[in-house]
């Protein structure tokens, strides 16, 4: 026996190791699945002994980059300085003008009562280590639970969607990202708005799943979430089909080009605060001139309510009480009727935004590198007290007053861009 | 120049200091979670933690001693990944314990034998994963023979030249 024991034992040992890490794997996978906080603490020892080095590799070399591109490598810096400025004019425009839109949008989906996810808080992180491995698709990031991070956090750049984080240590996170073959993401075409699941395969390729094979989806359509997932805010970008074919069990197997380039990423956003608010529209409680004029000048008397026929027959004739205006006003407001807010986009001089379309910027979630702006013109005040012969001049420029018809409260509802909870 | 053993010959078995030992693992895990950060292509192309296991395998010329450093390599670097820990440990451990067992009776010393040796583990090491993965745990996994083929004769002329960087930190015993 000594001597069959003697004989094999190196395979003997073969096979007890096997073994071993046999009934480990078993015992992970048990159950309904791959529980990856079995094995934290397990994993806790590699990654502590990694990333150390990963860190310091990564700092000294963006540290000799800093110094090569903010001291050496100026060439061309003046005139990509004006270009830069032109392009923040004509975004500026541009944002003002998608203000209005976006403050059209949020009227009707006040209507529609939507609930809507906002990105309140975000977390830039370094990308420092990879696994290693083309079998998991995995980053590291040099943030962990001491910034504050938490399992299943979108983690995003200004391009579009990374991943989520899958494993949070103190001070290092591990992503999982969107290519890999166990990471789903719900997703929606922009124009034909059909929705699906996005996976990663085996060989790192993306690919959007269930879409029926009798549906049309062009090459070049842009992806976005769909907010389905539960992690990622609805609407930001996914990236864009790049083949489509028909797959198997009548779905479509449509391949897609992630919108963020996932093979070199630096540095990403984690989002570590959404928000589910309601919608609702900044403009709903715009008050008429006349109105606030009607309500404070005493030689303007309240004339009683007689019935609906008569209020309703003055409205027409002109010769309505003031209050009875301002309802319909109002109504007409929250309908999405109402003249919407008045920034004009001509002649706007820059950071004169108006508060609408800063609001709207901030709510509408979906590009967190856009800072929110914040009104720069006060509300205008009636300042028509009693015994003052002329309103009290307001501090707008000319360009940005409505003319004389309507005035803007303040919206209520916008995210205050200074205490830090607007997007990033 | 013979490439095998015979009984008559001495076979001649190295050890490493325990720096070395547990350095070049360690640096070898390191470098190939990091490059594919700016080189993303490498870690399909390239395992450099199963080309170090291979090398300490085949110096130590001993099966146990080989089979308990892939065991502990592929267990560090299933660590950095998010797949279930193990599968690459059991792919490793029997690369450690087949170098280790071959090593007594090649000449490990040759370039020729090395490539071949590191062609066929890498190919091995791939089929092991393969299999544990797909039977075991159910992992979606697609094979490839012309990228495996490329990817072993990558891992072989690359391991070619770090084996020679590594012989410098070989002890006779």
């Amino acid at each position: 026996m000594d001597s069959v024991l003697g004989r094999y034992r190196n395979l003997i040992i073969l096979v007890g190791v096997l073994f071993l890490q046999v009934l480990g794997l078993a015992t992970q996978v048990r159950g309904s699945g791959h529980d990856l906080q079995k094995t934290r603490l397990i994993r806790v020892w590699a990654v502590g002994a990694i990333s150390p080095f990963e860190r310091a590799l990564v700092w000294m070399q963006s540290g000799a980059g800093n110094i090569w591109h903010n001291y050496f490598y100026l060439r061309g810096v003046r005139a990509e300085n004006r270009q830069l400025k032109q392009q923040i004019e004509e975004m500026r425009l541009e944002q003002v003008r998608l203000g209005e839109d976006a403050a059209q949008a949020r009227r009707l989906q006040t209507l529609l009562a939507f609930k809507e996810q906002f990105i309140s808080r975000t977390v830039a992180a370094q990308v420092i280590g990879s696994s290693g491995s083309d079998q998991s698709r995995t980053i590291f990031i040099d943030r962990g639970e001491n910034a504050g991070l938490k399992r299943d956090m979108a983690v995003i750049t200004s391009d579009g969607i990374v991943g989520k984080v899958l494993l949070v240590y103190p001070s290092v996170a591990q992503v999982l990202l969107i290519s890999d073959q166990s990471s789903g993401v719900g997703a929606i075409l922009e124009k034909s708005r059909l929705q699906g699941v996005l996976r990663g395969t085996s060989t790192g390729e993306v690919v959007l799943e269930r879409v029926m094979s009798d549906e049309q989806v062009p090459v070049g359509e842009a992806l976005l979430t769909s907010g389905g997932d539960q992690i990622f805010p609805k609407g930001l970008p996914v990236g864009t089909v790049t083949k489509v074919s028909n797959g198997k069990d009548l779905f479509l197997n449509i391949k897609v080009k992630p919108a963020a380039n996932l093979s070199k990423l630096e540095e990403v956003l984690v989002l570590v605060e959404k928000q589910d608010r309601q919608a609702t529209a900044e403009d709903s409680v715009r008050v008429r001139a006349a109105d606030i004029l009607a309500q404070r000048l005493p030689s303007v008397p309240d004339k009683p309510a007689t019935d609906g026929k008569a209020t309703e027959a003055g409205s027409i004739s002109g010769a309505t009480p003031a209050g009875t205006v301002t309802n319909n006003a109002k109504s007409a407001s929250a309908l999405g009727v109402a003249k919407p807010a008045t920034a004009p986009i001509a002649g706007a001089k820059p950071g004169a935004t108006s508060p609408a379309a800063g609001a709207t910027t901030s709510a509408q979630g979906t590009k967190p590198n856009v800072q929110p702006v914040k009104p720069s013109t006060p509300p205008a005040k009636p300042a028509a007290t009693p015994g003052s012969k002329r309103p009290a001049p307001t501090s707008n420029p000319p360009a940005l007053n409505p003319p004389a018809i309507e005035l803007e409260n303040p919206p209520p509802n916008v995210p205050p861009a200074a205490d830090g909870n607007g997007p990033q | 120049m013979p490439i095998t053993y015979t009984s008559g010959e001495q076979v001649e078995v190295y050890r490493f200091s325990i720096p070395v030992t547990i350095g070049v693992p360690l640096l070898a895990l390191f470098v190939q979670a990091f490059i594919p950060l700016r080189f993303p292509r490498f870690a399909v192309y390239f395992d450099l933690p199963l080309l170090v296991t291979i090398f300490f395998s085949m110096a130590r010329r001993n099966p146990i001693s080989g089979l308990f450093t892939g065991a502990f390599i592929g267990l560090a670097q299933d660590m950095l990944g998010h797949n279930p820990i193990g599968l690459y440990g059991i792919a490793k451990t029997v690369v450690g314990y087949g170098a280790s067992s071959l090593g007594v009776k090649l000449d490990v010393e040759n370039a020729g034998a090395r490539l071949l040796v590191t062609l066929g583990f890498y190919l091995i090491h791939s089929a092991v994963y393969f299999t544990v993965a797909r039977g075991l745990v159910n992992m979606t996994q697609s094979w490839r023979w012309s990228d495996g083929i490329l990817a072993g004769l990558a891992n072989a002329i690359f391991g070619v030249l770090l084996y020679f960087l590594l012989d410098k930190f070989k002890q006779r015993t």
